[in-house]
């Protein structure tokens, strides 16, 4: 099966011309193209009868006609969605949950990992061990619950920026960036010319460090816009709602319209068609950003799986 | 000042006094001095740590406490072992542990090959732009919220308009309510988030590939290897130490099943599969304020993680080379 077809080629032009493939690596090739189309079909199906649906008629959507590209495009489904007071404040609140939830972690993160980075740290071990111990034992959902109480956090935004506010995961990638892209002889020399450590983050390493605070920045924020389960046992006033848990009470538990009486078919199509609008303008802000910045994504990651 | 002292250590003393190594409160001093600033810095992001993660650690005495909103966790009295004793004899207790296991066991059997298998693939396939739109087409689900996955469920899955039911129609088969089906459930819940993360999952394996010593591929090209060979002698020996590291972490949380997507996705009909620890602790705990017996059922979930992860990690150890620590 393996013996390589062209016995007859010598050794070094096979090497100019690559060996050629056997019969069966050419099927076996064929075969992996077949299966990543496959593959690449079932991942992009939902993607795009989600987005057709939500560009067709409500009637449309009502009587099982999409199935692939749009019927009867109209646009009823967003305007329904932009109508809803809800939403709109759901929108409002996740964008700012985002926003300040990043500024404070990307700080907290950076202000651990760094120190956390440097050699001559004194106990920086100990810390480390003290960190990461939090990823393999938690004191659980109800004491945790507890503390945000006692601190008089439950029902305030605060309950949502601080108490997840440092993954332990994204201390370690930026701790791995700063050792591995920072050379310990520019610190050194900084030293030697007086500049204090605090001088030294504001001027060289936030400088250099632009790509790891951007990798930062979006997984928090990422991480922000999608969440809601803190949003679900911590607040309980309807305006501080993010948008998730907005989505949750329409799309999964279907406390979406008003009925009318009168108008109720069309309420009711039109109450159908929104969940598609609403999904996708839900997830349009991270999907729009993802093609752009999944290069950062990936290093992100692989710098994190480094061993440090 | 500071600036000298990492200079002095080795010109050498004046003086006649053999001076040991520095001690560690030598080292201690010396580093608080030069990076005071640093030490300042790092106040707030451990109070958080402390905060929010330790004192939950302690606050979890509560499990052995009959828990009074007036008196507090400290005050509040001790009752040893009752509310450990209360859940293993609850009927639910040998359910909520066999759904836990069964759907986590199910993720891991089809939820860590196919983001290999999928790497292998990729990696064979030779035009980078069909290559690199797999890989982003794939990797975009993992961007999707879990409330919006679960809502795209239950739009395609509805027994009325789904399409998947709307397609078993037209084949004549009768619809079906695939999220109440007990029998369905599961396979919903866990090829769900192999579609969600499996480009996400892969790209660790592709990096490992990336990284392979190319001289190999040459040694097998001579040696006449067929791709599948390639495959079995040269790649996956390639991502074996990531493949162990991650196969360490799956097992080791196994019993940490995601609250998440698993409460978005109850409902009446399939709760008897779908109830799991952490759904349960919410309901008992939160929605049912009984504190103690929560954090009882949740203390005993962290402790068999906490377990089961050091025990893993150490069979890695002695089988192969890589583990976590």
């Amino acid at each position: 099966m393996s013996a390589i077809k062209g016995d007859g080629v010598s050794q070094s032009a096979a090497f100019r011309r690559g060996i050629r493939e056997s019969r069966s690596d050419r099927i076996f090739l064929g075969l992996t193209y077949l299966i990543l189309t496959v593959v690449l079909i079932i991942a992009l199906y939902p993607l795009v009868y989600i987005l057709s649906s939500s560009i067709s008629s409500p009637a449309a959507v009502a009587s099982g006609r999409v199935w692939l590209w749009p019927v009867e495009i109209s646009f009823d489904g967003y305007r329904a969605v932009f109508q809803n007071d809800q939403v709109l404040m759901g929108y409002a609140n996740s964008l700012f949950y985002a926003v300040f939830g990043t500024l404070i972690s990307v700080s907290l993160t950076i202000m651990i990992a760094y120190p956390l980075s440097k050699k001559t740290f004194f106990g920086r071990g100990p810390l480390m061990i003290f960190i990461t111990f939090t990823m393999l034992f938690s004191g659980g959902l109800i004491p945790t619950y507890l503390v945000v109480k006692e601190l008089g956090m439950i029902d305030t935004r605060w309950a949502l920026l601080i108490p997840n506010a440092i993954w332990v995961w994204q201390v370690i990638i930026a701790r791995t960036f700063f050792q591995s892209s920072i050379p310990d002889e520019l610190s050194e020399a900084a030293e030697i010319d007086g500049c204090s450590d605090m001088r030294f983050i504001t001027s060289v390493i936030i400088p250099l460090s632009k790509p790891i605070i951007a990798v930062l920045s979006l997984m928090y924020a990422v991480g922000q816009w999608n969440a809601y389960f803190d949003a679900l046992i911590y607040l309980k006033t309807q305006s501080l709602y993010p948008l998730q848990l907005i989505l949750r009470s329409v799309l999964i538990l279907g406390n979406g319209s008003s009925v009318d009486a009168a108008d109720m078919i069309k309420q009711q199509q039109l109450a159908e068609l929104m969940k598609y609008s609403l999904i996708v303008v839900a997830s349009l802000p991270v999907l729009i950003i993802y093609p752009f910045v999944q290069r950062y994504f990936v290093q992100g990651m692989l710098i994190g799986s480094v061993k440090g | 000042m500071n600036t000298r002292t990492s200079y002095s250590e080795s010109a050498p003393m004046p003086v006649k006094v053999h001076r040991r190594a520095p001690g560690m409160r030598d080292l201690a001093r010396r580093s608080l001095k030069r990076h005071w600033q640093l030490y300042l810095l790092i106040i707030l992001p451990v109070a958080y740590f402390i905060i929010f993660k330790y004192i939950p650690m302690f606050n979890a005495v509560l499990a052995f406490k009959d828990y009074n909103v007036i008196e507090g966790i400290w005050g509040s009295p001790w009752v040893g072992t009752k509310y450990f004793e209360l859940f293993f004899e609850n009927p639910a207790f040998a359910t909520l542990i066999k759904n836990t296991l069964i759907i986590s066991f199910y993720s891991l059997a089809v939820g860590f090959p196919i983001p290999i298998l999928l790497a292998l693939a990729l990696n064979e396939v030779r035009s980078r732009r069909f290559k690199k739109t797999v890989q982003m087409i794939t990797y975009a689900p993992y961007f999707i919220s879990t409330v919006v996955m679960v809502s795209m469920l239950m739009l395609f899955l509805s027994p009325r308009l789904g399409i998947i039911n709307l397609i078993g129609n037209a084949l004549g088969f009768d619809s079906v309510n695939f999220l109440g089906d007990t029998g369905m459930f599961r396979t919903i819940y866990v090829f769900s988030d192999v579609w969600q993360s499996m480009g996400y999952s892969a790209v660790i394996y592709l990096a490992a590939l990336a990284g392979v010593d190319p001289s190999l591929y040459e040694a097998a090209k001579v040696d006449g290897a067929s791709r599948f060979q390639k495959i079995l002698n040269v790649d996956i020996p390639g991502i074996m130490p990531a493949a162990v590291i991650i196969l360490i972490l799956s097992v080791g949380n196994i019993m940490a099943l995601g609250f998440e997507k698993m409460y978005l996705m109850q409902n009446p009909l399939n709760l008897p599969v779908s109830e799991i620890i952490a759904t349960y602790v919410y309901k008992v705990g939160l929605l049912n304020a009984n504190y103690s017996f929560a954090t009882a059922v949740g203390l005993f979930n962290s402790v068999i993680n906490l377990v089961l992860l050091i025990v893993v990690n150490s069979i890695a150890k002695r089988v192969s080379t890589t583990s976590l620590w």
